[in-house]
């Protein structure tokens, strides 16, 4: 590719490719994000090649293996357009069939539809499935249009227009201003107003300034981030390149998960090609300015999402974190440096806001929640996948109006969200809003966008003893509050699902949570109780019941269950005896079975192999 | 591993202390671990103290310091997977195999790892086999996929 000398250059690059795209008549979007290319997408790549090729057909039609759809429970997905047609569950054998049927004679496989649990009506179109059409996809809707490892494809759809649009006539002031005006806060979690960030480190007084893309996603849950690098990198560059213009930095870095390896490829690839047109680098499209940008991969460490562990990472040592009170990043970050640190969300955000203006940004959402949050919406919900909504909307209307509740119709029992670091929110209080102080009122947090719904076959009190162990793990051990803290929680919350815990267990577990909130180092630590405090608060019962009662009202402490058989409901066919390891279950066949509690380990295998329900906790 | 290679993938990296945990992933995916000799050379070439060093590679869950498996076997343990179940996954994994989360069984053929999210909740539990993803993993395929994997 040649080297762009100007903003001109760039303009004309874009006419030339919409022209010479043109010559395609449809596209077929396949999805290549983790979750589709876990059910076998990439197989399905190779056979739309084949199958184009054999019918001619690969000059007259694109194929563009994207990045994730975001409606991962249907993968693999693919998306036919212009006419958007949406087909679901695509398997290597309907590819002929696919390009012969429809590409070629315009007609609807109705196999491949999805269909509306609730109405039993086919869906042929993307916009009319109630998953998308309650979302507000501003940012994730460009990965259906784009492959990654393309940037002629995100030049086409106005890539780097926003970019372009500062150069010509914004000062680095006014682009601020614009980051201001928006409203846009921190997606990383803690909801701090990007601009006010910004400008601290643009004021800060040194010739050497860093700006870091945060993608070290470690919140067990999410993957937003991973899907918006992955599938849009350029999206993350070209807001990065816009942040290094009103900062006043010539160095990037993004730090990504090693585990996400599609995403420092992708954006090591457009990184790469960025270079190539001029984009990145020195004298950028002839204006003087220079920006480059390194991937640094991360090494499994939850606490480096914190600013100043991550730092610590970049400067190649352990990733403690240090006290922030005194010295934040933006004055003195990496190599005590002026630092600009943002999430991958909050990157992608600012070439949205700086095309539409922030008027139009700032109409989305709450009084002090502006714009689109990308949730993780996992768990015992029935539509699983990455959903973009307006801040503002309720946490119902996720679950229910684009999640469809959960798999088996039961009640949801609550909503985790925010991470190790938010809490749980029981059902009747989903008709919050969805807004950072909403959200932390209630006990949790925003967090980066993790939504875990939980039914009642989920135990509170096993959740956040799931979570201080994932931090007790995951804790540098630099501070004693949490090092310890951690320690003892785990053993309190131990004690209580193993059935010795004792009446001032509880007790003693909230005064921990207090003291651990107040005297740890770092946001890990200083919000690790946050699990057990909303559990405690609003789930007391169920703890109540495992001290007291020496009960696990959702069947899930194998401590305090027993696995039965229901002779009523067993027809003997001898599925469970067969599959058991431990030869705990006896009976002829066609005659009920029993579970023989000696031997029974309490694994859970007859019961997921049993096709009659007939294997009960008691 | 030949410390001549340790000395072409520092210099890859432009010996950056930044790229310092790629360094030492790339190194890594050599032998599946780092040596003591490994180290050492790192420690050479980049000029960074060994104590600290270690330091490092002790620091990180992706880093290893004792030889691994034939075959990886990931499952992850994060929360859309816990509630779905992938504690029993372990389990199922353990008896099966009788490994411990963070071993190597006797035969050399298996190394067992437990992780906090891989990032493919929409499909969980997953268990990564080799680097290949499965998604919604029930104990029957698990057990099918260590039994063709054996084969």
């Amino acid at each position: 590719m040649e080297r762009l000398q100007s903003i001109n250059d760039l303009d004309k690059l874009r006419e030339s490719i919409i022209e010479k795209n043109k010559a395609f008549e449809k596209t077929i979007t396949l999805c290549g994000g983790t979750g589709c290319r876990a059910y076998g997408s990439e197989s399905l790549k190779n056979a739309f090649e084949r199958e184009l090729q054999e019918n001619g057909l690969s000059n007259k039609v694109r194929l563009i293996f994207s990045g994730c759809h975001g409606f991962c429970e249907q993968g693999p997905i693919v998306l036919i357009k212009p006419e958007g047609i949406f087909y679901c569950k695509v398997s290597e054998d309907d590819i002929a069939s696919v390009v012969s049927e429809t590409l070629i004679n315009g007609k609807i496989i109705d196999s491949l539809l999805y269909e509306d649990p609730v109405t039993g009506n086919k869906i042929t179109y993307e916009k009319d499935i109630p998953f998308y059409k309650a979302q507000k996809r501003i940012i994730f809707s460009q990965n259906g249009s784009i492959d990654p490892a393309e940037i002629e494809d995100y030049i086409a759809i106005g890539g780097y227009q926003a970019f372009s649009k500062v150069l010509k006539g914004m000062s680095p002031e006014e682009v601020i201003n614009e980051v201001k005006v928006s409203g846009l806060r921190g997606r990383g979690g803690g909801g701090f107003p990007t601009w006010q960030k910004w400008n601290s480190c643009r004021k800060a007084k040194d010739n050497v300034k860093y700006l870091i893309c945060n993608c070290d996603e470690g919140d067990p849950g999410a993957y937003m981030d991973r899907s918006v690098l992955e599938g849009n990198p350029h999206l993350v560059l070209e807001g990065m390149l816009i942040g290094a213009y009103a900062i006043g930095a010539e160095d990037g870095y993004i730090y990504v998960r090693h585990e996400y390896p599609y995403a420092w490829e992708n954006a090591e690839i457009a990184i790469k090609q960025a270079k190539e047109l001029g984009l990145l680098g020195e004298d950028i499209l002839g204006t003087g300015l220079n920006f480059d940008v390194d991937i640094a991969r991360g090494g499994g460490a939850f606490v480096c999402g914190e600013s100043t562990a991550l730092v610590a990472s970049l400067e190649g040592k352990a990733g403690e974190p240090r006290d922030k009170q005194h010295l934040h990043t933006v004055d003195s970050g990496l190599w005590d440096k002026p630092t600009n640190l943002n999430n991958v969300e909050t990157w992608a955000n600012i070439p949205i806001i700086i095309n539409n203006g922030a008027e139009w940004y700032a109409q989305i959402g709450t009084l002090h929640s502006k714009g689109t949050k990308i949730f993780s919406l996992v768990g015992k919900v029935k539509n699983t996948g990455l959903v973009e909504v307006p801040m503002g909307i309720t946490l119902k209307e996720i679950v229910y109006d684009i999640g469809g509740g959960t798999p088996d119709g039961s009640e949801i029992k609550a909503v985790q969200t925010g991470g190790p670091s938010g809490g749980c929110i029981p059902d009747r209080l989903l008709d919050i809003p969805v807004d950072f102080d909403e959200l932390t009122k209630a006990g949790s947090m925003m967090g980066s966008g993790g939504m875990i719904v939980m039914d009642k076959k989920t135990c509170m009190v096993d959740i956040a003893r799931y979570f201080v162990k994932f931090l007790e793990d995951e804790s540098c051990g630099k501070c004693l509050p949490c090092r310890e803290g951690l320690k003892r929680m785990d053993e309190i919350l131990t004690d209580i699902v193993e059935g010795h815990g004792y009446a001032g267990s509880i007790d003693l577990l909230e005064e921990l949570a207090f003291v651990m909130k107040d005297a740890s180092l770092c946001g890990l630590g200083k919000t690790a109780p946050n699990s057990v405090l909303s559990t405690l608060e609003y789930f007391r019962d169920e703890y109540m019941a495992h001290v007291e009662q020496k009960r696990c009202p959702a069947g899930v402490c194998t401590a305090l269950i027993t696995y039965l058989i229901n002779t009523d409901a067993c027809t003997g066919c001898g599925a469970c005896k067969r599959n058991c390891p431990y030869e705990a279950i006896v009976g002829e066949r066609r005659k009920p079975h029993h579970i023989d509690f000696e031997k029974c380990k309490k694994c859970g295998i007859c019961m997921d192999v049993c096709k009659f329900d007939a294997v009960e906790i008691m | 591993m030949e410390t001549s290679m340790v000395d072409v993938i520092v210099d890859q990296h432009k010996r950056k202390t930044w790229a310092l945990i790629s360094i030492l992933q790339d190194i890594q995916k050599q032998d599946g671990y780092l040596s003591q000799e490994v180290l050492r050379r790192i420690s050479e070439r980049m000029e960074i103290p060994l104590t600290r060093l270690y330091g490092v590679a002790t620091f990180y869950k992706t880093l290893n310091l004792i030889p691994q498996g034939r075959h990886s076997i990931t499952v992850c343990s994060g929360t859309a997977c816990h509630v779905r179940g992938s504690k029993r996954i372990v389990n199922e994994i353990m008896s099966f195999l009788n490994v411990e989360p963070g071993g190597t069984t006797e035969d050399g053929e298996f190394t067992l790892n437990v992780v906090n999210c891989l990032g493919a909740c929409a499909i969980g539990p997953v268990v990564v086999l080799d680097g290949k993803y499965h998604g919604k993993m029930t104990m029957p395929k698990v057990k099918d996929l260590l039994v063709k994997c054996r084969s």
